[in-house]
């Protein structure tokens, strides 16, 4: 603690020397919350399709639902995942609790509002002639949705982004459905929690370096991909 | 699109891979144990024995020990070991938990700031201590989580009369090594179990400012989770763990556990 920079150095050796403990509990965040958020996906994006195209009676009431699960604190999702798997619990049967599908499950809670209302949005910014030119073209509904897709892909792209970001960086909901359990749910942000309590700092550190490179990476990729797919349009 | 269809079929891949390999594991146990058992390294240390004993592995939970009995009683996991005698009691007698067993103990000691504005180096009882930090209203961190070093806490309190409401009385809310840090930070007096100031003391600002009170005594048992209430739990490999805790094999390496040539638990099986 009292040199800052011999911390700093001894995560960054851990990290390349390849600890097995230390990369597996990264394997943990990485599986669960990539895992969450392909679950997420689709019936997030078809949710958010829906409501941006579709007028139904009590739409401005989902979408005001689902602007406040926005703000929902991840540790009360934990605790109402908590008591819904315990075995106590209504779904205590399926014996689920302290496993990585209930972590799993927490952040498929916590990303689904976010990719519903990224993803309503960058509907609501598209060009409706796409859909109208692809529908006089002839598609039919679920290749006009793909073609909007497409048209909108960044903006998508950047909501999944986001999503993942925030899921797994989470520690509320992970730490109390999973149980911080070495080798199951022990995953980064339950780790450092953990080994900030016992006064080691190194692992905390190298894990979130772990994290930030991970958040620059994806974010940077995006940039480029932006910028470059701009480039090409405006150079043909 | 080839590329990202190639990395998703990875990913999807890996993700399975990972569950079978969860799953493929034969035989586990879940054990809710208490902070300062694993904060001190003590379990680490005692489950690299048992890998070579056993093919059961030792899935270990560590929280409080009030949450560990709820969790047993809930039948979330096989088996607890906590320290908090009255509360383990109400536990088993309320047909929760079977079989206790008592394991190890060790003490608590108090810890505080260098100076030790309070002068509890000075008083011989933990009582007399605790009345130092009131009366002179140094910060007092308390674990504040329903714990088993929380229980003996409010315990010794209780002693003095009342429960303290002197302004430094602080919760902290958080385990045995988060709130050592947070009275490091703040310079203020805490209580501790013996084997978690022994591993965290050489990263502190703190120094143990009165120890061998034997009011201080902590002891810890082992309990199985009762299957006549939670059919599911694993009792046979819960039960074949529990005894080699007790076992003279166990009880051994309980008592070589050292950190800094220091005996962190006493084995205390009959």
């Amino acid at each position: 603690m009292n040199d800052l920079w011999t911390t700093f150095s001894t995560a960054i050796a851990q990290l390349l020397s390849g600890d097995p403990e230390l990369w597996g509990i990264v394997g943990v965040s990485f599986s669960v919350s990539a895992s969450a958020l392909l679950i997420a996906l689709l019936p997030a994006l078809s949710a958010g399709f829906m409501l941006a195209y579709f007028r139904f009676p009590g739409r401005w009431i989902a979408i005001s639902v689902l602007n406040s699960l926005l703000a929902v604190p991840t540790v009360v999702v934990g605790l109402v995942l908590y008591m819904l798997l315990s075995r106590a619990g209504p779904l205590g049967d399926l014996n689920l609790l302290f496993t990585r599908p209930a972590m799993i499950i927490g952040q498929i809670l916590l990303c689904f509002p976010l990719l519903v209302a990224m993803s309503l949005s960058a509907f609501q910014a598209a060009d409706y002639r796409v859909l109208e030119t692809a529908k006089t073209l002839g598609a039919n509904p679920w290749q006009a949705f793909i073609t909007l897709l497409f048209e909108v892909r960044f903006a998508l792209l950047a909501a999944v982004v986001t999503a993942f970001g925030r899921i797994i960086a989470e520690v509320g909901s992970a730490m109390m459905v999973g149980g911080n359990i070495l080798h199951h749910t022990r995953n980064i942000t339950t780790a450092i929690a953990l080994e900030t309590g016992k006064g080691e700092f190194v692992q905390g550190v190298a894990l979130g370096i772990v994290l930030l490179v991970m958040a620059l990476v994806l974010n940077v990729s995006l940039g480029w991909m932006q910028s470059h797919s701009r480039v090409l349009r405006h150079g043909t | 699109m080839k590329h990202i269809q190639l990395l998703l079929m990875r990913t999807v891949l890996a993700m399975v891979l990972t569950f079978v390999s969860g799953m493929a594991l034969a035989d586990s146990i879940r054990f809710a144990t208490t902070t300062s058992t694993y904060n001190s390294g003590l379990l680490d240390y005692l489950l690299d024995h048992y890998a070579k004993v056993s093919e059961t592995e030792v899935q270990v939970i560590s929280v409080g020990t009030g949450k560990a009995l709820r969790m047993g009683e809930n039948g979330d996991v096989d088996l607890v070991m906590t320290h908090a005698p009255d509360a383990e009691a109400r536990f088993i007698g309320e047909g929760f938990g079977i079989e206790p067993r008592s394991v190890m103990y060790n003490d608590f000691v108090l810890v505080g700031p260098k100076e030790d504005a309070a002068h509890v180096s000075l008083a011989h009882t933990v009582t007399k201590g605790l009345s130092l930090i009131m009366a002179s209203n140094q910060r007092f961190i308390s674990r504040g989580d329903d714990s088993g070093t929380h229980k003996k806490e409010l315990q010794l309190w209780q002693h003095l009369g009342s429960l303290p409401t002197f302004a430094g009385y602080l919760e902290s809310g958080r385990g045995m090594g988060h709130s050592l840090q947070m009275a490091s930070e703040m310079g203020a007096y805490t209580m501790t179990d013996r084997g978690t100031w022994l591993a965290l003391k050489d990263k502190l600002e703190l120094r143990l400012v009165l120890e061998d009170d034997p009011q201080l005594l902590n002891p810890y048992q082992i309990i199985l989770v009762n299957p006549a209430r939670h059919p599911h739990v694993n009792v046979n490999s819960a039960r074949e763990f529990a005894q080699w805790m007790v076992s003279s094999a166990g009880q051994e390496i309980i008592g070589k556990f050292r950190i800094n040539d220091e005996v962190l638990f006493v084995p205390s099986a009959q």
